[in-house]
């Protein structure tokens, strides 16, 4: 055996493809007597439609058919469905207002689909797309969740009144308030968690094709969860069987959230397939990605934090408004709600914390998870709130954490959630020696002798990951289980192919489930490969968000390998003649103690799949297993960043002058990977506080709807970044791991607008801090 | 009206019959089927469609087939040696990690194979300049920069 697979930091098996061009993404896929579809959108934010005239557009060159609302209504297709029921605080569901796949009369933001267009080329499409006349009355548009209950706010919905998806609330609102009242100080924030546009450099793509011969569906898809877009689409839109429909997400250029959901586009194009009778290939282009793809956060947060005169948190008070878009998409609902509210408690050990949460619909694209997903709006509520409350009161930033941090596990938080196990002072410690917080002075003077301000910001997070243990999650309103499903295949000759329902869209489970699988087998990762993404080929998976993959879906894979690790004892035991009970498996092979009887485990498969010499009276040929994992518990990664910026107080620019990363995310299995991870989180989580904002006119137009108006973070914005882990092992997942996909969005915000309030003296300013904006604020703070 | 298109692409000749208002990466993706040169925006910003133009990283989204008539291209498929070696950047992006997703890869790959070749030794602020035209969602550029600057001195060191 060579060196441990489990925490080397192993080149990546995907990577030649994607290096040299034959990775497989949706978009490639071209199938024969391919057609392609364009849509028609709505050009307004809010409008009923009078009239569609499609004569000019029929007759443009190429066009197989044109198909809109009301024929989707004649086909009785049901509209998208939400998969998570939020009880409001009357113990009312949630109102859930229709959400058609094409308007049905009305339109409710600008991108709408109104209509598909199918033709022989994708320009034909589009041409032809151009040419569909619709009449539209102009109605008032809302964008501003803020402004969305006012009485006079133009209305959405007819089920929804004052455009209130619901009202949650979550902690005891009587023993808040009598903290407050007892508290010797109080800080008071008014936050917005500016939206953002997750823009996954692939753009989505979905291929319907339809076979007569045997009345069953592809869909070919740019997706993170290909099981459950077929199961919501399945069973919840179309009426079909699943059996029927096979879903194919093979590479997918990144998700971010943004591809977990199903869209319309993905059952129109389905539907059409059968139609004409061919497959019917959309592509968005970007325009389409900024209007349609799922938005992320938006959030206005009033929030309190109450302390005793030493710095002790006595309670916090949250009233956030969550916009949530047009319509409810695929998880909106318990975004701003479970995976917000409960991470209120922070590293903290505060008592008491009461959060109430209004979700309102307006005209502008449905927001739901992107990276992170509720849990920055939370880290960012409770780490803005602690570092302005040490200023504040005048304590060191780093020191009134550490009076609060939770030091005892397992631990109880006031807001639903039991920490398994963490460190913080470790994370923090281990942060502050990286970052050199004990130089900072010094580095501050230097910048002070050029005329610059320089600023220094924490990030203590917390997330709840390893989504979920489905008994917790039904209880909050989950309307699906989110256990995981793993299969191990082990052929004759004892090389390995496992099958996961965890989807890899560039985060490399096929190396790091690989190394799992290796290790644990005792054989080199070579002979071992990971398969996803293709319904025909896993059995089922609930797919990949919520950092789940390890931690659930790796689980799911461990849990199949001690079974067939278990079968294959009992066929080694048969073939060595030895008792199941003294047979040992370790380093790729069985023995008997005390013996110098071996069996490899290739020879074991040998003898499973030929199985000449086998025990048939107690076993069954083959070595096959499948597990399903539902995990005990949430996993709680948690960390430390430090930012350190300096501001040009002339231009407003801020440049990141260090950014240090200590996080806890369990065991590792690949290092390399698990850097990876947390170098993208952190640059998408400063591109929130630096750089992206998504921006509407009154009227509900999207102003940011090019790479040129929303600025996604470049090679020039960012640092080189100092990552570094403390492990604390999960305590209730056999690896031990407690997953790294969204840490570094999660914390990142926080730590950089801390930054950059310290350096600016000021308590807030809004995100993105743009030059302008940072310009803007220092010249006000100069007035005042 | 459709025009004919005669090219050069990975070093075999290549012609295609196309709308004249057909891009260069249609030609690519669409006839050509040499699918590792990638779309990812409308407003030339993004840089996944890079190919190699005469010896030059061009974007393919933002010329016309026609501009490329008699041009000699390579893309992401012509890189590696015909044996499946990986070109000394290829590498590179492996062995720091450099991509994720893949996607924004390619275009990677092509800008920063041309850039080396003028920059054999490059610092990481050059190779963040040299990104402006490269999008990447995934990496965060740490290992992308990393992956560069080691790829670039191969290149230089003749490996
Ligand atoms: S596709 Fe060419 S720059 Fe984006
Ligand atoms: S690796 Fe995914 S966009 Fe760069």
């Amino acid at each position: 055996m060579g060196a441990p697979l489990i925490g080397a930091r192993v080149e990546r098996k995907e990577d030649y493809r994607f290096l040299t061009g034959a990775g497989q993404y949706t978009d490639d896929v071209e199938l024969p007597r391919q057609s392609y579809a364009a849509f028609v959108r709505s050009p307004h934010a809010h409008a009923v439609i009078k009239k569609i005239s499609m004569v000019k557009a029929k007759a443009s060159a190429g066009v197989l058919a044109i198909y809109t609302g009301e024929d989707f209504a004649a086909a009785k297709l049901g509209g998208l469905p939400c998969g998570w029921l939020i009880t409001d605080v009357n113990g009312q569901p949630m109102k859930e207002p229709p959400h058609p796949c094409l308007a049905q009369g009305k339109v409710r933001y600008v991108g709408d689909q109104v209509a598909i267009v199918v033709a022989e080329t994708q320009a034909q499409a589009r041409d032809a797309a151009e040419l569909v006349e619709v009449d539209y009355e102009v109605l008032p548009a809302v964008v501003d969740g803020s402004k969305a209950t006012a009485k006079d706010a133009p209305q959405l919905h007819e089920g929804a009144p004052d455009n209130t998806c619901y009202v949650w609330a979550i902690g005891d609102k009587a023993a808040t308030d009598a903290a407050f009242a007892k508290a010797a100080h109080v800080t008071r924030l008014d936050l917005i968690n500016n939206r953002l546009i997750p823009n996954a450099i692939e753009p989505r793509v979905a291929n319907g094709s339809y076979s007569r011969a045997d009345d069953s569906y592809t869909l070919y898809v740019a997706s993170q969860n290909p099981h459950v877009e077929r199961l919501l689409m399945t069973a919840f839109v179309m009426g079909l069987p699943e059996h029927k429909v096979r879903v194919v997400s093979q590479d997918v250029g990144g998700g971010f959230g943004s591809k977990i959901y199903l869209y319309a586009e993905d059952v129109a194009v389905t539907w059409a397939s059968k139609q004409v009778n061919r497959p019917v290939k959309w592509t968005s282009d970007r325009s389409e990605a900024f209007l349609t793809d799922a938005h992320g956060r938006d959030h206005h947060t009033i929030a309190e934090l109450a302390m005793d005169k030493d710095g002790h948190f006595l309670g916090m008070r949250v009233k956030t408004t969550a916009n949530v878009g047009a319509y409810l998409s695929t998880f909106a609902s318990c975004v701003p709600t479970i995976l917000y509210a409960t991470l209120l408690a922070g590293q903290y050990k505060t008592p008491v914390i009461h959060c109430e949460v209004t979700a309102v619909f307006t005209n502008t694209t449905p927001v739901d998870a992107y990276r992170g997903a509720g849990r920055p709006e939370a880290t960012y509520v409770v780490e803005r709130l602690v570092e302005t409350a040490a200023r504040e009161m005048k304590i060191d930033p780093a020191d009134i954490r550490r009076r609060n941090f939770i030091t005892a596990f397992p631990y109880q938080t006031p807001v639903a959630l039991m920490y398994d196990i963490g460190d913080y002072n470790a994370t923090m410690d281990a942060a502050q020696k990286l970052g050199d917080v004990a130089g900072y002075p010094a580095r501050k003077k230097a910048s002070e002798a050029k005329g610059k301000l320089r600023g220094l910001g924490y990030a203590a997070y917390i997330e709840a990951c390893g989504i979920a243990p489905s008994a917790v999650a039904g209880a909050l309103g989950a309307r699906a289980g989110l256990f995981e499903a793993g299969e191990v295949r082990v052929h004759p000759t004892g090389s390995v192919t496992v099958f996961t329902g965890s989807h890899s869209h560039g985060q490399g489970h096929e190396t790091t489930f690989a190394q799992v699988v290796a290790d644990r087998l005792g054989m080199p990762i070579e002979n071992v490969d990971i398969v996803h993404g293709d319904t025909s080929k896993v059995l089922f998976g609930m797919g990949t968000y919520g950092s789940r993959s390890i931690a659930v879906g790796g689980t799911a894979i461990v849990k199949a390998l001690d079974k067939v690790i278990a079968k294959g004892k009992k066929i080694a035991a048969h073939l060595m003649e030895a008792a199941e009970s003294d047979v040992v498996f370790e380093n790729g092979a069985y023995t008997v103690a005390g013996t110098d009887k071996k069996k490899m485990f290739g020879e074991v498969a040998f003898a499973a799949y030929v199985p000449h010499n086998y025990p048939h009276d107690k076993l069954e040929p083959g070595l096959n297993e499948n597990a399903f994992y539902d995990p005990a518990n949430f996993t709680f990664p948690a960390g430390t960043y430090v930012c350190e910026v300096e501001v040009d107080p002339e231009t407003g620019v801020v440049k990141i002058e260090k950014f240090t990363a200590v996080d806890d995310f369990g065991n590792i299995i690949n290092p390399m990977i698990v850097e990876g991870q947390v170098h993208g989180g952190l640059t998408q989580g400063i591109g929130q506080a630096l750089t992206e904002g998504c921006q509407y006119d009154a009227s509900g137009q999207l102003l940011t709807g090019s790479f040129m108006d929303y600025c996604l973070p470049r090679a020039s914005d960012v640092p080189f970044y100092q990552v570094d882990t403390r492990v604390t092992a999960c305590t209730h997942n056999p690896l031990g791991v407690k997953g790294c996909g969204e840490a570094g969005a999660i914390g990142a915000p926080a730590a950089l607008m801390n930054a950059i309030t310290d350096a600016l003296g000021v308590k807030d300013m809004p995100m993105p801090a743009t030059p302008q904006t940072v310009w803007r604020t220092l010249k006000n703070k100069k007035a005042a | 009206m459709a025009v004919k298109v005669s090219l050069k692409v990975n070093g075999k000749s290549v012609s295609a019959e196309v709308e004249e208002r057909t891009l260069l990466v249609t030609v690519i993706r669409e006839n050509l089927r040499l699918t590792g040169t990638h779309v990812g925006c409308d407003t030339a910003q993004c840089g996944a469609c890079t190919v190699s133009m005469n010896g030059k990283a061009v974007k393919s989204c933002s010329m016309l087939a026609m501009q490329a008539e008699g041009a000699d291209v390579m893309t992401i498929e012509g890189v590696a040696k015909p044996d499946g070696t990986l070109h000394p950047m290829q590498a590179a992006f492996k062995e720091h990690h450099g991509l994720q997703c893949g996607f924004c890869t390619p275009g990677m790959v092509m800008n920063a194979i041309d850039y080396a070749k003028h920059h054999p030794d490059p610092t990481e602020e050059q190779i963040r300049e040299a990104l402006e035209g490269n999008l990447c969602r995934c990496t965060g550029y740490h290992n992308i920069v990393k992956a560069i600057g080691a790829g670039a001195r191969a290149m230089a060191a003749g490996k």
